[in-house]
């Protein structure tokens, strides 16, 4: 079903080969590694959504964000929330425009309930139809990125909504019809995996799991956020940072995290990491005290 | 292609992982999408595709290995069948000339030459030396059924890993750095043995998949899932993936808890408000009146025995029902072998329940006499010491095997822990077909319990906290 593409080749000759992907995104400001751009490659040229996990601020967000950049298309956002439901998901029929509108008839005067028909059919016209982030999406008349944010917070059951729009890029309104996508949006969701995706979801999402990066590209990471840096204290940095990820703490150092760390590194003058800074700028890259003791007492018996 | 892609996907169904049609589909039309020559492609390509779940990345990949990485690509162009002989000479793809230079070093030099590979960080001279050394050393026969464990042992007493260890840590030695770079250096050159010990395994995986063919050596190099993974005779690599897993799937088991008890919230009629209510109406009960549902949540007794054997299980069992204790009113945790003790205090103050987990052997009155369960007499003393604040709300969950060292079994106190509690189940991480041979007793005490259990591993664990109320 996806190789429908071919119109729009032209401007998407940044989804030419998973290597122009990762080439793209690296000029929009994302350091992906290999899998990451043949997987976005794979989801523009098979027409399917992106099913994003990994632990939080790894940059999943972010990728969708990036590509979006990169291919120069709109980015719709849709934050998921315990309780969203179908009016803030899709689409909510204008309730006081359509009022006013049957008013407005009536003081209209002439033949009132006889045209009740007619004016049923108007009330229920695109013009009342107020369009919801996932109708947006399908409506678009230009390319567009569809980023469906931390969709494990859905409930179960409003999980469901999303399976129409995901699988067939389209979505019914009883009233209206089915509206169907003229371009086949680019979706990706993303999800902290603090509950169970329904199977039936995952079936129609390819799926990406970013982990915290290797060393050697997050050091790249970070010398693209913090270009002033030496790449030897960027080195030192991720090194630090990955002795701690093998520590079992609650939360690990994100790559944000490590962002941080070193933009602090670098306001504070430093030229060389050592264990007593490592100890006074802890809290940068651990947010719970448990951890941060952890941390100190073993870096201190590393010396 | 297709049937290589059929026989993978038979493999990844066979060790358990989910693969629908549709992502079969996904899968074959995805293939079309890249290039086949490129193998790192093709990986990611099946991996987005066909699995869905990051716990089963690990099987993927071993899988993968052996489908798709079993014979370098120039043997695979030509389509020869890889005999041990031939396999000489293609070991590295860089070329045959490396392959014929490594032959005539002396065993002294080829470990000289993965130093050098290794501290220079040459990926492709690591692979060579790897290869080069498998070829002398593992002494590969063709045609046996092995995993190959054998073969590594025999090229590791040769291609000395630990040498090569210690030997990166003088040249580090000699630089002159602080405690907290030495640690980092240290992790960095750990990293990259452990990398050449890959290294080494995945060349005997090439040959051994060259020797045989892949579907037979998936056959005997096939790992269980984390969640299949049996607690009793887990390695102790298992058991640190078992921990990794834990509390993700903790916090699944909360969340989907917690919504099984919002959704099921039927309480009674409350028939004098509904009578007052009708008053309204004529005396026609329109609407109904129901009292508040009342949060239901239940208090767990955990009582575990903490022998040997089965404190693995335990460990773990204790672990998830902490991790997810807001989902109860209360957890208590009772530890015995044959004596008993209570440690929910021990447990609330640490921060840690892993920490605590791995010291429950270790020092506790637990253990009373020679360190050998005593199911009858720990039970006995649980039911005298505690058996008054077992309430109507409380279930009480039995970890263990159950094998008894032919002590008394002392089957009554079930019976009497029963009548109080809500529910008394039994969990015992043997199979099934163990239970009743050698010592152990289950036959005698199943007739007390509500729920008698297997739970060999996480999926059955979980099965099981799921359908707690």
């Amino acid at each position: 079903m996806g190789v429908s593409r071919g119109t729009e080749g032209g401007e998407l000759g940044c989804f030419a080969s998973p290597a122009v992907v990762g080439d793209a995104l690296g000029e929009a400001a994302y350091l992906a590694d290999e899998r990451i751009s043949s997987v976005v490659f794979l989801g523009q040229r098979l027409g399917k959504p992106v099913l994003v996990e990994g632990p939080a601020g790894t940059g999943k967000t972010e990728l969708a964000k990036a590509v979006a950049r990169m291919a120069g298309m709109r980015l719709i956002r849709l934050q998921c929330y315990e309780g969203l439901d179908e009016a803030k998901a899709l689409y909510e029929w204008n309730y006081k425009k359509q009022l006013l509108r049957i008013q407005a008839e009536r003081t209209g005067g002439a033949g009132e309930l006889a045209d009740w028909a007619e004016l049923e059919a108007d009330i229920f016209a695109e013009e009342f139809l107020l369009s919801r982030p996932l109708l947006t999406a399908i409506r678009a008349a230009d390319p567009v990125v569809l980023l469906i944010d931390e969709v494990d917070r859905l409930d179960v059951e409003t999980e469901a909504l999303l399976l129409e729009v995901l699988s067939d890029y389209q979505v019914s309104i009883p009233e209206l019809g089915t509206v169907t996508a003229t371009q086949t949006p680019l979706v990706f969701l993303t999800s902290n995996n603090s509950r169970e995706l329904s199977e039936a979801l995952k079936r129609r999402c390819l799926y990406l799991y970013i982990d915290y990066p290797t060393p050697d590209r997050e050091q790249q990471i970070v010398l693209a956020h913090v270009p002033e840096l030496s790449p030897v204290l960027a080195g030192q940095v991720t090194g630090v940072v990955r002795s701690l990820r093998q520590l079992e703490l609650k939360k690990k150092p994100s790559v944000s995290e490590t962002i941080d760390w070193a933009q602090t590194l670098h306001l504070i003058g430093a030229t060389q990491v050592s264990n007593q800074l490592v100890l006074d700028t802890l809290h940068v890259l651990l947010k719970h005290q448990s951890d941060i003791d952890k941390a100190a007492t073993e870096l201190a018996a590393a010396r | 292609m297709e049937t290589i892609l059929a026989a993978f996907i038979a493999e990844l169904r066979a060790i358990g992982v989910p693969v629908s049609l549709s992502e079969n589909v996904d899968a074959a039309a995805a293939l079309q999408a890249i290039p086949l020559t490129d193998r790192a492609q093709v990986k990611s390509a099946l991996a987005a595709t066909l699995v869905k779940n990051h716990d089963h990345y690990g099987a993927f990949d071993l899988a993968f290995e052996i489908f798709f990485g079993g014979r370098p690509p120039a043997l695979a162009a030509e389509g020869t069948p890889n005999g041990s002989g031939e396999a000489n000479g293609a070991g590295g793809k860089p070329g045959h000339g490396t392959g014929s230079v490594l032959s005539r070093l002396t065993e002294e030099e080829l470990n000289d030459l993965l130093y050098q590979a290794v501290a220079g960080r040459d990926g492709v001279l690591v692979t060579a030396v790897a290869s080069e050394a498998v070829d002398r050393w593992a002494g590969i026969e063709p045609g046996r059924v092995v995993a190959g464990t054998f073969y590594l042992y025999r090229t590791l007493t040769r291609l000395d890993l630990e040498a090569l260890r210690s030997r990166l840590r003088q040249s580090a030695d000699g630089e002159d750095l602080s405690g907290l770079a030495r640690r980092l250096a240290e992790e960095d050159q750990d990293a990259r043995v452990d990398a050449a010990r890959a290294e080494v395994e995945a060349e005997i995986r090439r040959r051994l998949i060259a020797d045989r063919d892949a579907q037979a050596v998936a056959l005997t190099l096939r790992r269980p899932l984390p969640e299949d993974v049996e607690f009793l005779n887990a390695s102790r690599a298992q058991l640190g993936d078992l921990r990794q897993t834990i509390r993700p799937l903790a916090r699944k088991m909360a969340a989907r808890l917690a919504h099984k008890r919002r959704h099921r919230r039927r309480a009674a009629l409350d028939f004098r408000r509904t009578v007052r209510k009708s008053l309204a109406t004529g005396g026609v009960p329109v609407d109904l009146a129901f009292r508040k549902p009342r949060p239901a949540k239940p208090e767990i007794m955990l009582v575990a025995d903490i022998s040997g054997s089965v404190s693995a299980f335990a460990g773990f069992t204790i672990q998830l029902a902490y991790a997810i204790k807001s989902e109860f009113s209360r957890v208590r945790s009772f530890v015995f072998v044959d004596g008993i003790e209570e440690i929910t205090s021990v447990l609330e103050a640490a921060a840690d329940i892993t920490t605590v987990t791995h010291r429950l052997n270790l020092g506790t009155s637990a253990v009373r006499l020679d360190g050998h369960s005593d199911y009858g007499l720990a039970l006995e003393t649980f039911w005298d010491r505690w058996g008054g604040q077992v309430r109507s709300r409380t279930s009480v969950i039995i970890l263990g095997d159950a094998r008894n060292n032919y002590h008394a079994s002392r089957a009554w106190v079930l019976t009497a822990i029963r009548q109080r509690a809500r529910h008394l189940y039994w969990l015992n991480p043997e199979p099934v077909a163990a239970w009743d041979t050698g010592d152990s007793i289950m036959r005698e005490y199943a007739p007390g319990c509500d729920l008698v259990a297997e739970c060999r591993n996480l999926r059955q664990l979980r099965s099981f906290v799921e359908g707690l109320d």
